[in-house]
């Protein structure tokens, strides 16, 4: 385990928190068989974790958020509604690829590639963005708010609120407008409303602020589609709910095809919607490892990173106590990272107990390691991968190369299984990759915009 | 252990609510409280301790402190503008038990500090807590904690003889608005309209049924904020308040006439103050 103990909460300052997670003494170590479930937990407390920090104003919409939530879960034809979406409007289920050419660079462990991707919209943000555009119909709201980064979450949200027939408004960073300006045509094309903010680092976390803003202001009319497992109560549970389907697909496909249980799931964590999704299908496996990549932006050692479990203190922040990127004032840090949808300074506060409690292994991999795993998977594979799930390639290499080692000279590397989640494409990303790897014309048109870091 | 505790819980008894005395001396005159906003380091530490003096001078009865933070999610932009820049130019939190030592040191006034959590936190609530008593602090107003998470501030507030002020909204459900109550202490702050922090042209009808369902859940002081801004405004929520919040305005105030100008608004507010019927 690489992260440091930081500041990690004196245990047992929020035993009560604990019990109702556990349902159990769970020892903090190694969950064995036998052992109380890890998955489904419903919050609002994930260990020292969780909880909603928020105004009062917002809390009675967060209660009939949850209350709204619990009983569509009950509710076979809400079950039904989302089952036929993932698999007729979403594409699901998504595949499971073996990357057999990727493979032979990570130590020659086989690694199987769960194909995110391969969704409409292009990633695993529509998992969530469609359970929750039905919630905001089955709560009579007529709104639907979002923030992104790069763009994704906010396209993703403008796609189920046209399908659904809400009106969409997208809080998006000025910075981020700037830089990824043909997103922002792309929420335009399907009929949201892009809010350019110009407060604070007018990036993502901004972006969050003044969707908060907007809900308080709104709250009767609004619901607030959160893109990632983070902020208050019920929506780390909630967003989770909704991509545990990653999980459960990629554990009945990789048993399909092999026959058994992977030794290691991979995945990058930003906010950490897609690693939980997948992780969830397997926290009740002793056998198997799970890894959470952070962006290491530059380096951790430069300050420039969004290693928010790696280096962070727990605070709160937009609603939930987790593991934060602050200073010694408590205030926020900016984080770096060269893909935008892992630039955020915060994490879903699931990951946080799951890090404290050594189930999953959080580490950084920094901008070069993600974009040597982009181009080997381009190469090998014939599959552009975003640069988001570039990070949970590179960890898988890390992860594959281990395994050999451990399986020794006479040991089999071809035995040990991998399982990396793909959790979205790399088409958004070409410009970027290309001013990376100086594939442009230095006085084309297309290596000013890279420049920028637009995504085309 | 129990040795402190033992006098923390009689220090604490010793002290009876700073915010309640200053509203009950109010009160006493006929009158509601006056309760303005100063964001710390704004322009410089400084000058809002001069700000506080001239708000106490010219007839607020409490004065709430406010600590620059990074994501002000409860504020408009007039407030986030001045926090941004005094933490632009370097503010430190612990620079707020300064302001607070400098204006409780020279006026009578009860001063709050209002906070968002996370400054707390990084802190150590207890460490915070102490640290607010000893510079004279009243207590602290909290926009974005909520009773359900506050058990460290529950106890820290007991330790230390401290008010806790928690905010009521007009969506606040029945069993939140008695639960808020009985967990605050000096004041309930009762938040005037859905939104956030900003001058607005009239005071929401709302405000009044928010105050109402407080004083029905027992309180015995409840205070309305945001988009109060002018003396007009003042009286029609002295009319059945035990206290008006002003803030946007204030910082607006002190970003364009400096001292002066708070002091000068203060004394325009302040006549919106006497209960007609009193």
């Amino acid at each position: 385990m690489v992260r440091l103990m930081v500041d990690a909460p004196a245990t047992g300052s929020d035993e009560s928190a604990v019990d109702a997670f556990l349902q159990g003494d769970r020892p903090q170590e190694h969950p064995t068989q036998g052992e109380p479930s890890l998955r489904h937990a419903p919050g609002p407390y994930f260990g020292n974790y969780g909880g909603r920090w928020m105004p009062e104003s917002l809390i009675a919409a967060l209660d009939e958020l949850e209350d709204t939530f619990e009983k569509a879960k009950a509710d076979p034809e809400f079950t039904a509604q989302i089952a036929d979406l993932n698999k007729n409007y979403s594409g699901r289920p998504s595949l499971l690829t073996e990357a057999k050419r990727f493979a032979e660079h990570a130590g020659g462990v086989r690694i199987f590639l769960k194909r995110e991707d391969l969704n409409h919209t292009g990633s695993h943000k529509i998992n969530n963005v469609l359970g929750q555009a039905l919630l905001a119909k089955r709560m009579g709201k007529t709104r639907v708010i979002a923030e992104t980064g790069a763009g994704q979450h906010g396209v993703a949200s403008a796609t189920a609120a046209a399908l659904l027939g809400l009106e969409c408004v997208v809080y998006m960073g000025a910075e981020d407008c700037r830089r990824q300006s043909l997103n922002v045509a792309r929420m335009e094309l399907l009929g949201a409303t892009v809010i350019p903010v110009t407060n604070g680092s007018q990036t993502l976390k901004d972006a969050i602020n003044e969707a908060l803003r907007d809900w308080v202001a709104n709250v009767g009319t609004t619901h607030y589609l959160l893109g990632t497992a983070a902020g208050a109560h019920p929506f780390p549970a909630m967003v989770r709910y909704f991509h545990e389907v990653i999980g459960e697909e990629a554990r009945a496909q990789i048993l399909d095809q092999t026959g058994r249980l992977p030794d290691a799931v991979c995945a990058c964590i930003g906010g950490g919607s897609n690693a939980i999704g997948i992780f969830h299908g397997f926290l009740d496996d002793p056998s198997v490892k799970i890894y959470g990549f952070e962006a290491g932006g530059e380096g951790v050692e430069t300050g420039r990173h969004a290693a928010t479990i790696t280096l962070g203190k727990p605070g709160v922040l937009h609603g939930a106590r987790s593991y934060l990127m602050q200073d010694d004032d408590g205030q926020t840090i900016e984080s770096h990272s060269i893909s935008a949808g892992l630039d955020y300074p915060g994490v879903g506060p699931e990951h946080s107990y799951l890090a404290d409690i050594g189930r999953v292994s959080y580490e950084p991999i920094t901008d070069s390691e993600a974009m040597e795993a982009f181009r080997l998977l381009c190469r090998t594979e014939g599959i552009i991968p975003a640069i988001e799930s570039a990070h949970a390639l590179a960890g898988a290499i890390k992860v594959g190369q281990r395994l050999a080692a451990e399986a020794g000279p006479e040991g089999k590397a071809t035995d040990k299984i991998v399982i990396v989640n793909l959790s979205g494409r790399g088409d958004k990303d070409v410009a970027t990759a290309a001013e990376w790897f100086d594939l442009l014309d230095k006085d084309s048109p297309e290596a000013e915009i890279a420049k920028e870091g637009e995504q085309l | 252990m129990s040795t402190i505790h033992d006098g923390a819980n009689q220090a604490a008894a010793q002290h009876a609510s700073k915010s309640a005395a200053a509203i009950d001396r109010a009160r006493a005159q006929g009158r509601a409280a006056l309760i303005g906003y100063l964001p710390a380091g704004y322009p410089s530490v400084e000058d809002t301790i001069a700000a506080g003096i001239a708000l106490a001078e010219n007839g607020a009865d409490l004065i709430e402190i406010g600590i620059p933070y990074s994501d002000p999610v409860m504020d408009g932009q007039v407030i986030q503008a001045a926090t941004t820049e005094a933490l632009a130019k370097g503010f430190h939190v612990r620079q707020v038990f300064d302001v607070v030592r400098g204006i409780t040191s020279k006026t009578d006034a009860a001063v709050l500090v209002m906070t968002y959590w996370n400054p707390v936190v990084r802190m150590g609530v207890d460490e915070f807590s102490r640290s607010l008593a000893e510079a004279g602090g009243a207590g602290l107003i909290t926009p974005d904690l909520i009773p359900d998470e506050a058990s460290e501030w529950m106890a820290a507030s007991d330790k230390y003889g401290l008010d806790r002020v928690f905010l009521v909204a007009p969506s606040s459900s029945p069993e939140r608005m008695k639960r808020t109550v009985e967990a605050s202490r000096g004041f309930v702050y009762a938040v005037s309209i859905m939104g956030v922090t900003g001058a607005r042209t009239s005071v929401s009808s709302a405000a009044k049924d928010v105050v109402a369902a407080a004083h029905a859940a027992g309180a015995e002081r409840v205070c309305v904020g945001l988009g109060v801004s002018n003396a007009d405004h003042v009286r029609e929520i002295a009319e059945y308040a035990d206290g008006v919040i002003v803030g946007t305005a204030l910082v607006a105030a002190i970003r364009d006439g400096g001292v002066d100008a708070v002091a000068a608004l203060t004394k325009d507010l302040s006549t919106g103050l006497t209960k007609e019927e009193a």
